[in-house]
Formats: C-alpha cells, sequence, structure tokens
C-alpha cells in the first residue's frame, strides 16, 4: 500500500507547494473519480497541514463529498493519488483510513441509531478479548466504557447516560457522539461532512465549541460546510469547488463572504484553476 | 427548568429522568403474564378448573406440570427456527425458507438414520442402499447440518452479493427446499431410524436443545463482535459499512446459521416424529417470524433479543395450550394467532414513532 515519497510531497502541482515536507498530513494530486458518464470530482489538488482548519465549500453537487468519500475510501477513486502522513496511500476501505488516523463525521452521521454511545464509537475497530474465536470473540465493554468517557471528556461532551441508544438523543448528542469518535482514536486528520446541518442555534454552537478545541490541540480538520459565519469563524482557509473541480483556494484574510460566493457561483474563478473549470 | 430536569454539557442539553424506560422484554413478559391470567379466569369459569395451578391437589406441587412442560415442548422445535430467525430481522433481513429447509434436512438426514431390517424384514421406507443403513447417529447429523448450511450459504451469498431483496431470495429458497424433499423420495416417507437418532428428540431433549441454544445464542448477539455488528447492520447499514464492516460477509454468516438451525429443527423434529415427510416444517417459518415480532424484535431491524423471542415462543405456546384446555377449534387459534402478530407489529410500529417524536 504504502511507498515512501517524502520528496514528492512537494509537488508543483498542488496548490500549496511551498509547505514545509513534515507539515503536510494530507495531500492529494489529480483526484478523480467517475460514475459512469458523470464527472463527479475531476483533478483535485488539495493539501493540509498540521494544525490547519480548512473548508470546503460548493453549490450542491459540487464534489465535495465525493472528495471526502475518496480519501476515506467508502469509495475507490477512479485515478489519482493520496498521501497520507507522509506515505502514498492506497486505502482498501474506511476501515484502513480510520486506523491510519483520519475520522469522518459523515454527512447522515454514519450512528447505528439502536446501539449506545460505546458501541458507536468503537463499531468496526472493538475492543475485544478471546481474539482466536473470530468473528465471535469476545466484547471488553468495560475497557470500551471507560475509553468512551475519556474521549467524551476530552471534547467537553457530557451526555448523561452514554448506555443509552443513540435513537434517543438528540440531534447535537448525536452529532457531539461521532465528534468524539475523533477524541477517542487520537486521529491525525478529523473530516466533518456538514456537522451543523440539521442542528439547532444551541446544538450549533456547541459543536463549534468542540472543533475550537480540536483547533486549541492542533489537530487538523476538514470541514464541509455551507454556512460562511462558521466558516470564517473556525477555518484558516477555504478551498472551493466547482462542478468536480476545486476553483479556488483562499486563505480567510484575503477574502470574505461575498468573494466565496462569487467562485462558488462560477462568477470568479482563481486564475491558477482557470483552465480547470 | 424542572427539578427533575438537569442541565448537561457545554450546550446546556437537558436529560428528563421520566423519559427513561425499562427493556421492552419487560413488557413481553407482561403480556405473556396477562395471557396467562386471562385463560386462568376463563378456565375457571367456563371449566371450572385452573389453567396453571395444580387441580389435583397434590402436595409436592403447585403449577401444573404437565401442562406447562407441553406448552414449552410443543414451541420448542419451531423455537430453534425462531433463534435463527432472531438473528436473521436483527440484521435488517428476513427467512421465509426455514420451513422448507426444514423438510428437505429431515428427508436426507432421516435417509442416514434408517435402520436396515424391521421385525425381521428389510426396511420398506429404505431410501438408500443397504450403505446407508444402521450408520453411526453423526453420519446424519452431519449429513442434516450440510443441508442447512448450504441453503443458508445460498441463501446469503443471493442476498448480500445480489442485492436481491431477502423476501425474494428466501422465497425461491422455500419454493426450491419444498420441491427437493419431495423430488428425494417421489414424496414418500421414510421412517424407522436408528436408536441412537431417536434420542434426538426423545422426551424433554428438544426442550433442553431449545434452552440451550436460547442461551448461546443470547450471549453470542449480546457479548461478542458478530452480534454487535448483526444489530449495526439492521440499525443502519450504511454507517456499519462506512465504519468498516464487511457488511456482506456478515449476512453470509447469519443466513448460513440460521440454515444451521433449521437443519437441528429439522433433526429434533424427525427424531421426534420417528419418520421424516416431504411436508414437514410446512409454515414453520411464518411461526417464527411470529414469535420474533411478538418477542419484540422490531422488523425493520436493529433490536430484539433472544430473550423476547423465548417469550414469544412462550406466548405461543400458551394461546395453542389455552385453546385446547378451553376446547375451542383449532382454527380459532390460527384466527387469535393472526391478530396477535399484527397486533405485535402495530405496537412495535407505535413505540419506533413514539421513540423517534421523543
Amino acid at each position: 500500500m504504502a511507498s515512501d515519497l517524502q520528496t514528492n510531497i512537494s509537488g508543483a502541482s498542488a496548490p500549496h507547494s511551498g509547505a514545509r515536507i513534515g507539515d503536510v498530513v494530507l495531500r492529494t494530486e489529480g483526484l478523480t473519480k467517475h460514475y459512469g458518464g458523470v464527472h463527479a470530482l475531476e483533478g483535485a489538488n488539495f493539501e493540509i497541514r498540521k494544525g490547519e482548519h480548512v473548508a470546503i465549500m460548493g453549490d450542491n453537487g459540487a464534489g465535495k463529498s465525493t472528495f471526502v468519500r475518496q480519501i476515506t475510501a467508502v469509495e475507490q477513486r477512479t485515478r489519482g493519488k493520496i498521501w497520507f502522513d507522509g506515505r502514498e496511500v492506497q486505502f482498501e476501505g474506511p476501515l484502513e483510513a480510520r486506523h491510519a488516523g483520519i475520522e469522518t463525521v459523515f454527512q447522515n452521521l454514519a450512528l447505528a441509531d439502536d446501539l449506545n454511545v460505546p458501541d458507536n464509537l468503537f463499531l468496526g475497530r472493538e475492543k475485544t478479548f478471546w481474539n482466536f474465536l473470530g468473528p465471535f470473540r469476545v466484547l471488553d465493554y468495560k475497557a470500551m466504557r471507560a475509553a468512551t468517557m475519556a474521549g467524551l471528556e476530552k471534547t467537553a461532551v457530557k451526555i448523561p447516560n452514554v448506555g443509552q441508544a443513540i435513537r434517543n438523543m438528540s440531534g447535537g448528542q448525536r452529532q457531539c457522539v461521532a465528534i468524539a469518535r475523533t477524541a477517542t482514536f487520537h486521529s491525525k486528520l478529523t473530516i466533518m461532512d456538514e456537522p451543523t446541518a440539521a442542528l439547532g442555534v444551541q446544538e450549533t454552537a456547541q459543536v463549534e465549541n468542540i472543533i475550537r478545541t480540536l483547533k486549541e490541540d492542533g489537530e487538523p480538520l476538514i470541514l464541509i460546510s455551507h454556512n460562511m459565519r462558521q466558516v470564517m469563524d473556525l477555518c484558516d482557509r477555504i478551498v472551493v469547488f466547482r462542478r468536480g473541480r476545486i476553483c479556488a483556494n483562499l486563505r480567510k484574510e484575503e477574502t470574505d463572504g461575498q468573494d466565496i460566493v462569487a467562485y462558488i457561483t462560477g462568477a470568479k474563478t482563481q486564475p491558477e484553476y482557470a483552465d480547470a473549470t | 427548568m424542572s427539578g427533575k430536569q438537569q442541565a448537561h454539557g457545554i450546550g446546556g442539553l437537558t436529560f428528563d429522568a421520566k423519559k427513561r424506560h425499562w427493556p421492552n422484554e419487560v413488557n413481553v413478559f407482561g403480556a405473556l403474564v396477562l395471557i396467562v391470567a386471562i385463560f386462568e379466569v376463563l378456565g375457571q369459569i367456563l371449566m371450572g378448573q385452573s389453567f396453571l395451578f395444580d387441580s389435583a391437589g397434590r402436595f409436592d406441587s403447585i403449577f401444573n406440570e404437565a401442562r406447562l412442560t407441553i406448552i414449552i415442548l410443543q414451541v420448542s422445535i419451531v423455537g430453534i427456527i425462531a433463534i435463527g430467525s432472531t438473528q436473521v430481522i436483527i440484521s435488517g433481513g428476513i427467512d421465509l425458507s426455514p420451513g422448507s429447509v426444514v423438510g428437505v434436512t429431515a428427508m436426507v438426514a432421516m435417509s442416514f438414520a434408517q435402520v436396515a431390517q424391521v421385525n425381521g424384514n428389510a426396511n420398506p421406507t429404505a431410501a438408500l442402499g443397504d450403505w446407508a443403513h444402521d450408520l453411526p447417529v453423526i453420519a446424519p447429523i452431519a449429513v442434516g447440518l450440510a443441508c442447512g448450511l448450504v441453503a443458508g450459504l445460498v441463501n446469503g451469498m443471493i442476498i448480500a452479493y445480489t442485492k436481491i431483496p431477502p423476501f425474494i431470495a428466501t422465497l425461491g429458497m422455500m419454493v426450491a427446499a419444498r420441491g427437493a424433499s419431495k423430488w428425494w423420495t417421489a414424496g414418500r416417507p421414510i421412517s424407522f431410524p436408528t436408536e441412537n437418532y431417536k434420542a434426538l428428540g426423545a422426551g424433554l431433549t428438544p426442550v433442553f436443545i431449545f434452552i440451550g441454544l436460547a442461551i448461546l445464542f443470547f450471549l453470542v448477539l449480546r457479548y461478542t463482535v458478530y452480534g454487535k455488528h448483526t444489530y449495526a447492520i439492521g440499525s443502519n447499514e450504511d454507517a456499519a459499512r462506512m465504519s468498516g464492516i464487511q457488511v456482506e460477509r456478515h449476512k453470509v454468516l447469519v443466513y448460513t446459521i440460521a440454515g444451521l438451525l433449521a437443519a437441528i429443527a429439522a433433526l429434533v423434529l424427525s427424531s421426534k416424529n420417528l419418520t421424516a415427510q416431504a411436508g414437514m416444517g410446512v409454515m414453520y417459518e411464518l411461526d417464527a417470524i411470529a414469535m420474533t415480532v411478538i418477542g419484540g424484535v422490531s422488523l425493520t431491524g436493529g433490536r430484539g433479543s433472544i430473550v423476547g423471542t423465548v417469550l414469544g415462543a412462550l406466548i405461543f405456546g400458551v394461546i395453542i395450550s389455552g385453546f385446547t384446555f378451553l376446547r375451542l377449534d383449532a382454527y380459532y387459534q390460527e384466527m387469535v394467532k393472526g391478530v396477535i402478530i399484527v397486533a405485535a407489529v402495530v405496537l412495535d410500529q407505535w413505540r419506533q414513532r413514539r421513540a423517534g417524536t421523543r
């Protein structure tokens, strides 16, 4: 899977080619996904560095979620390369991406409603004993509960009863559980796909506070969001997708909401991406 | 904020202790007690005798042990199938084939369990040649389990890898397996098993097998990775897949185990009846599904337990026994069973809606 390509990470095609090699957590080059004749993602060059929070914006169908699905190996890319943590990677599936340190809070949360908090946090990577029993190995509930409490504490999330099923929780609590995975498993990169899209004002504030906690801890984040205020408040950089391609890569201090909307709608395109779009 | 609500977390989320609720199995147990009580009252009024308690006035017994034994004995074989159905339904699927798998497994297994001679004459129902007579009991057991395993494996492979709805895939197996059971001997019954084979279904053995398997699968579903992944897939298949669970492989395992349990039911049934017939197990799948649904297993997947299914089986047994006790015709049983199944599903839907609006 992995081949050491540290020297290639400063490749000229990346938007931020000046980044120090050690700082780059994730880099994609020419990432492309076609569904038959539909070109959902085309030639995406992207990178994110340690401690950086990068927003991905774009209209519906612009390719934002498709981009995330290729990085996290929920789908297999048509072509392109991904480097993560200093190595070129070709994850076989989402579990391998998670094991490597990429935690994703998907748009639809990816939670099993009928399971409780520890069961959801450890879904697919349970702590077990008697491993010789294969699929019938025994769950170590005590260890999973303890790790869950530690993860929730780290993100300052307090859930009254972690033993209750997720379906009995509010939208905000559910989102916090999904985000708490990142703290529990000490991820190297967190990706959130519209984490507050379905939440109320109070719950959104709660999730945003957790994102600030990640920033304080120096954990890199890719945030997909339609919320301009949130993006300008929480992120360092904004990457805009349009029709499956990246059309702008903007530092927060050099842009504003109106400017970003112009890129999203196609009224503007950065010169370096003009050919691509 | 009311006194019973406490704020938690940075968002000021509230937790209402009043909304904590007991497990669904408690409701099912309550229903069981209620049904027993109804038969007890009707028995006292209509028959002048007790349904549950010992009317003989013996000092060594309070309950009518004979009736209690019959109740559990008559549901134990379908109960074994219901254990398999429980895990299939929890995983979000459905299996319509176990009744037919019982039929074909009973026929094939019994063919390897026959004695060579009956009263000094050649076995008149011999299905295979002399080589298949008087074999050790492990032979029909192994062949029977292999039948169930293959049927379950085929179900699982078709459902997992062709994405055909489980209802259709297992409906196909239901028809095909029934045809195979008739084809095996051109419809002739197979009888006269060996003494060791007879022991599989003798006396209370079916009850012990049912209870043993129920305890085993209670532990498996509750305490193992297999169980947790079964619930996760039934609850949210996409989430399970995104979490790295190999959903297709797991489904194959779930249906294969259901097939094996149907095979165990077939071995016990054919042994108990001392014969195998092509029509064995007809409607067993629906009774098994009914037991699981009555026991609180959600047809939408993700929720339910073996404890609930065992209680559902007991409710079934009590209804059958109660109607016999009241000397009511069997077709009333069928009608009442149908009403209870629909009522259980309506109740489940209502509980889901209530949970959704909480």
